[in-house]
């Protein structure tokens, strides 16, 4: 059994943060898992992405073609993943980024404001949380939201745990969002 | 002992680190950064010597003054800047001391690109630096193995007065996966006999790399040999996979070997008797698996991440007497599972001329692809 998670957007958007927390949850649960990060010349307000791969066997290719999920965090990324991922897996897009209705019908696909909805708890930074939550809320059979909210508490940065409330909050906010 | 969620670069370091490595020298380049920025406040934290040179050059020479003290020493770099190295590891290997050297790989040649390619199999493998000399070079997979073989690496280095090259490529020092870092050993406080470490109330010590007297050198040269040639019978490491059954395998390395394993488990589902065969020793290479499997299986898939360098091996040791294809990614290309599963279905259903070169069959096939 192994799920491919693809997370995508600009450099700054928490993508690669979002990847390395599935990543310790994953592993904390006993799985076994791989991050493998893009780490082209591209720096910060270009695109980022993340492969992260969860398996309970040895884990092959690092990388996929054919991803089970895919987080598409603004236009380039949902264009470059919707294509990609496979049928009957599941693609989160922040609608507030994105000016383009979603084009599969095979896939379980949910739309939210994500960046729209983090300004409201308070901090646009926060959207990668929301559409974690529902990634994770969509993904049931790999990872539950209690194993996830046990891992960021212990791997948010001390900088960053004055915000550890209302990033529980975004999370739990975008765990209500479920493919129809 | 619990797993952490290491990135390859600072895996290796750390494993250093634990290894009881006393010296560091190094200069920036990506994918392998992380180490030497790890290593600089790692290494001063533990008393021991960290040094960002002033280029590669003046690293791999430092590293060799360290050495020569008996102390255990290390470098690490990517491509261009292993080629930069090349005329220091040469003087390492005819002075007989031992040393580590990470090399993670990325597109070349030239400049090139950061992207993880297996560029520099020959260049490692098969010398590099001149003059008759025989790294043992060992290429992991994922983040436990390059701890692991990284931890060991000091002793098999001095066990044989050897350079031991740890050989993987920027997705391995960029990825993160759970791994176990090991104890940390104590320093050593013993060192060699041939050890220039100060001479006070002993006689003086003396190690070069120069011989005018040709006689000289080819006894040293042929002593280098001798060392090798137990390196050879004691240190080859080979994985496989799925080989019990096995009628067809595929051999690959590092990253290239696990992307073949995706493939390998595809074709597995689909009842495709197909197993994995990873060298993790590069050198010494894994003859007598080769050998073997020549003799016993009806076909064999090389994967690299370049034109087919270690193909050149694998061809050796076959002695071309089955139906062998190849497939390659070079210029920092990492290969997906999809194209070796077609590979393999291609070797087996429709098997090439035993004897036929795999590489011209791979470039054909690659040059009408891409209309060259």
């Amino acid at each position: 059994m192994q799920t491919e998670i693809i997370i995508a957007g600009f450099g700054g958007q928490g993508v690669l943060f979002a990847g390395q927390l599935l990543a310790y949850t994953a592993m904390e649960e006993g799985l076994d898992v791989t991050w493998y990060p893009s780490y082209g010349p591209e720096m910060r307000g270009g695109t980022a992405n993340c492969t992260v791969i969860i398996a309970d066997e040895e884990i092959g290719a690092p990388m996929v073609s054919r991803p089970t999920a895919c987080i598409a965090m603004n236009l380039p990324s949902l264009d470059k993943y919707e294509n990609m991922v496979k049928p009957d897996g599941v693609l989160i897009v922040d609608s507030s980024m994105v000016d383009r209705p979603l084009k599969r019908e095979d896939i379980k696909s949910v739309a939210i404001p994500g960046s729209k909805l983090a300004e409201e708890l308070g901090n646009k930074r926060m959207s990668n949380m929301i559409l974690l939550g529902a990634l994770i809320a969509n993904l049931p059979a790999v990872i539950s939201l209690e194993a996830f909210e046990r891992s960021l508490k212990e791997h948010l940065p001390e900088r960053h745990m004055h915000l550890l409330e209302a990033n529980l909050t975004a999370l739990e906010k975008g765990a209500t969002f479920i493919a129809v | 002992m619990t797993k952490e969620l290491l990135k390859g670069n600072i895996a290796f370091a750390e494993a250093a680190v634990r290894a009881g490595v006393d010296a560091y020298f190094g200069y920036p380049i990506t994918p392998q950064t992380e180490a030497l920025e790890y290593l600089s406040h790692r290494m001063p934290a533990l008393g021991r010597a960290f040094v960002q040179a002033e280029s590669e050059l003046g690293a791999i020479n430092m590293v060799y003054g360290a050495a020569c003290t008996g102390r255990r020493t290390m470098t690490s770099s990517s491509s261009p800047g292993v080629s930069l190295m090349m005329e220091g590891l040469s003087y390492i290997a005819g002075t007989e001391i031992p040393m580590v050297l990470v090399d993670v790989m990325r597109g070349g040649p030239g400049l090139g690109n950061i992207a993880p390619a297996q560029s520099d199999y020959k260049h490692i493998v098969h010398g590099g630096g001149h003059g008759d000399y025989y790294p043992i070079v060992l290429a992991p997979a994922n983040i436990q193995e390059t701890i692991d073989l990284t931890y060991g690496a000091f002793e098999l280095a001095e066990k044989y007065r050897s350079i031991v090259v740890i050989l993987i490529d920027g997705s391995i020092g960029q990825m993160m996966e759970p791994a176990e870092l090991p104890p940390m050993k104590p320093r050593k406080k013993q060192f060699p006999e041939w050890a220039t470490d100060g001479c006070e109330g002993r006689p003086a010590r003396f190690l070069t790399s120069i011989s005018l007297d040709p006689p000289k050198q080819e006894i040293t040269n042929l002593r280098i040999l001798k060392r090798w040639q137990e390196a050879r019978a004691n240190e080859v490491i080979c994985k496989e996979y799925f080989m019990e059954d096995a009628r067809y395998a595929v051999v690959g390395f590092g990253t290239a070997g696990r992307v073949a394993l995706s493939a390998v488990r595809t074709a597995r589902a689909e009842g495709i008797p197909v197993g994995l065969v990873r060298p993790v020793s590069l050198h010494p290479f894994p003859e007598e698996v080769m050998k073997r499997l020549s003799k016993t299986l009806d076909g064999m898939l090389v994967v690299e991440m370049n034109n087919g360098q270690m193909l050149d091996d694998v061809l050796v040791y076959t002695k071309e007497s089955l139906p062998i294809s190849f497939i390659g990614r070079p210029g920092g290309v990492i290969p997906m599972a999809e194209e070796i599963y077609s590979s393999i279905q291609q070797l087996v259903n429709n098997p090439p001329p035993i004897g036929s070169s795999p590489r011209d069959r791979w470039f054909a096939k690659v040059c009408k692809e891409k209309g060259l």
